[in-house]
């Protein structure tokens, strides 16, 4: 990173701020992390997506608190305390549906945030233990949303908890101790709400903490942008405040907007109708069905006919982006300048599309197959095509700095990031 | 465990059959005209009112409705005083008292709808063991809402189609997965008289009822449209004034 000459703000000269941060460093790390915290100055909208996952962290922490203070975790009493926060409680509704729609909205902002570190490379030296640390939040947010979707006990949560914890019945020898041990019993039952519960409400500050980890290893290279390169100056840099906070403010507006619609003009289109109905353990859902942000990797589950096959392969797609920084073996980051790899990215994008309608239908005739090809692009993706576009794909030049394509000047050449080539 | 996997696969499979059946069954529910739908949506008071009717002098006899009060009738323009001597007409089973003793007493506001049957087994048993749903929340619980339940209500044909064949205590409904159902057809003109005096036709009937099932789901329906547009006016000057200032917070930056 280049080195950015430190001007502290105004606020710093402050006798007790002075006094504190003698102390406690508080509001050094405050200046230096959050106001004159240099940030590339080409960063596009889709960088935006990082800091609303965070807010959208807090918004879901606080508007879960509010419902667990309403909530009865009981098999009994679950579904009906859930309506009386509906229909009851003070604007019940509200908060159940920003947190509801705020569970699809989460996954929205940290899809568009992983796809766009996919696009631009931000996974590559030396974002590396960056990238791990975000596969791991969006794993304890697959763990959360699944449990948070159980715990209003409807037919969808019954169910769908059913068939998730009985996946882990499929490993040999020790698969039925852990669905016994996840249940806390024979079934389902009331020890798995219980249970699912507590747990719903500790990952999300698991959540949290790991988000500090992710940020901490963000600041340390700085954020990736657009061009993919390292920044050469100062004059690549910004400070993070005034631009980018004006940035994120007006990009977490039009967010809210998307989101406000949801919340208050279709707050159930989201959800699942099944999951209105109180759980019965004696009847069956027609069609049991994950939330959409799970479709995907629900269609994997199902494209193989074995059981642990399937299991094994839907893990395996979440694990496989932990090898991604070596499996892409292109030293270049950005899509821009890899003509060939910019393909392949909307194919992956397309090939998600696809695993998430062959989740939502029944698995059978062409959506079982257009699941079956998908699974298998989704892994060729990485094994296949990932691995040897970095030896056949010759990227476009690189410019010189980051300030470069805006200011002109410098030198005219290229980097020797990689083989340079002109346009073929 | 072989037993939950078994169950599981079973689950799944049965689940989705039927599910592939009942797609390719039933065709989508036409969409109706409702006072309460879109940005502006309001329940027409008097539907409502209607609607109640037609539920308590008709579907209250087998459906439940175990999430509503008496007290919420208030959302459709009862006032207090009526809605007290509504609630006086049910008996409810009220204890145990200082005696131990469970005892019967005059339902009051703050108490739920009074269910039909004691349990789910008595309403099978009395229904030829099919369960009238629940009706508190049938509009958010069914594919289409109150359009499926309009669909529903006035989609009975007392001929089914050539080549099917209705099941002895089942009735043919075009809108109903997999075309058998249960429930006889509960409406037909002149079922109830309105106070009003409007016509009681099916349809009527039918509409009138939805409505209410679909205040009954979404009580809240109103606040939530009026508060929504407050809020999307209040984001979208939000977002305009957040524009100008990020413009003009980069106007000197070149990128």
């Amino acid at each position: 990173m280049a080195k950015y000459d430190y001007v502290p703000s105004p606020f710093m000269a402050n006798s007790i701020v002075k006094w504190v941060d003698h102390r406690l460093p508080i509001f050094s790390l405050i200046d230096h992390e959050l106001i004159k915290y240099p940030a590339p100055r080409n960063l596009n909208y889709l960088w935006n997506f990082g800091s609303l996952a965070g807010i959208m962290l807090v918004v879901m922490i606080l508007s879960g608190i509010f419902l667990a203070m309403n909530y009865n975790p009981s098999t009994a009493g679950a579904f009906d305390s859930v309506e009386r926060i509906m229909r009851d409680v003070n604007y019940g509704w509200l908060i159940r549906y920003i947190h509801m729609n705020g569970a699809s909205m989460f996954f929205i902002v940290v899809y568009i945030h992983i796809l766009r570190g996919l696009y631009y490379g931000s996974y590559k030296y030396p974002r590396e233990i960056l990238w791990w640390l975000g596969i791991v939040i969006f794993i304890a947010m697959m763990a959360t949303a699944f449990m948070g979707y159980v715990l209003p006990w409807g037919q969808m949560s019954f169910w769908g908890a059913t068939v998730i914890t009985n996946l882990f019945s499929a490993f040999p020898i020790v698969g039925e101790h852990i669905v016994l041990w996840l249940w806390g019993g024979f079934s389902v039952d009331n020890p798995t709400l219980n249970r699912f519960f507590a747990l719903h409400y500790l990952l999300p500050f698991v959540i949290a903490g790991v988000v500090l980890l992710h940020l901490w290893a963000l600041h340390v290279h700085g954020s990736n942008n657009p061009l993919g390169i390292d920044a050469k100056g100062p004059q690549d840099k910004i400070p993070f405040h005034p631009y980018y906070t004006a940035k994120d403010a007006f990009g977490l507006a039009v967010f809210l907007i998307f989101y406000a619609y949801f919340v208050f003009f279709s707050p159930y289109s989201l959800g699942h109708p099944d999951n209105w109905i109180e759980a019965n353990p004696l009847v069956t859902p027609a069609h049991i069905v994950p939330e959409w942000y799970f479709l995907p990797f629900y269609a994997v589950l199902r494209a193989v006919p074995d059981k642990l096959g399937g299991v094994l392969l839907m893990f395996g797609a979440i694990v496989i982006l932990f090898l991604l920084p070596w499996l892409d073996t292109s030293r270049v980051r950005s899509a821009r300048f890899r003509p060939v790899y910019r393909v392949f990215f909307w194919l992956f994008v397309i090939c998600c599309l696809v695993l998430g309608y062959a989740g939502s239908q029944p698995a059978e005739g062409l959506p079982l197959i257009l699941g079956q090809v998908a699974t298998i692009w989704y892994f060729a993706h990485f094994l296949v095509f990932l691995p040897l576009l970095g030896w056949f794909e010759r990227p476009l030049p690189l410019p010189a700095s980051i300030a470069e394509p805006v200011l002109g000047g410098g030198k005219s050449g290229t980097v020797a990031a990689s083989k340079p080539m002109e346009k073929a | 465990m072989r037993t939950a996997k078994l169950l599981i696969a079973s689950v799944l499979a049965f689940g989705l059959g039927i599910a592939a059946a009942s797609a390719a069954e039933t065709p989508k529910v036409p969409t109706q005209k409702w006072a309460h739908t879109g940005f502006f949506g309001t329940f027409d008071r008097a539907e409502l009112q209607r609607g109640y009717q037609v539920y308590k002098e008709v579907c209250a006899a087998c459906h439940a409705m175990h999430q509503i009060r008496f007290r919420n009738l208030a959302g459709i323009g009862l006032s207090e005083a009526e809605i007290a001597a509504l609630a006086k007409e049910y008996e409810v089973t009220d204890g145990p008292n200082d005696e131990g003793e469970m005892f019967q007493r005059p339902a009051r506001p703050a108490d739920r709808f009074k269910s039909p049957f004691p349990n789910q087994q008595a309403a099978r048993a009395a229904n030829g063991g099919a369960y009238p749903p629940d009706l508190s929340l049938i509009a958010k619980n069914r594919v289409g809402g109150e359009n499926y339940i309009y669909a529903l209500l006035t989609g009975y044909k007392e001929t089914p189609p050539a080549g099917v064949t209705v099941m002895e205590g089942m009735h043919y409904n075009e809108w109903f997965p997999g075309h058998q159902i249960g429930m006889a057809p509960p409406l037909s003109a002149d079922r109830v008289t309105y106070a009003d005096g409007t016509k009681a036709t099916l349809e009527q009937h039918a509409h009138d009822v939805s409505v209410f099932l679909a205040w009954a789901s979404s009580p809240h329906l109103e606040a939530r449209n009026s508060l929504g547009l407050k809020v999307m006016l209040f984001l979208f000057i939000l977002a305009g004034l957040l524009y100008a200032t990020k413009r003009k917070v980069w106007r000197n930056i070149k990128h």
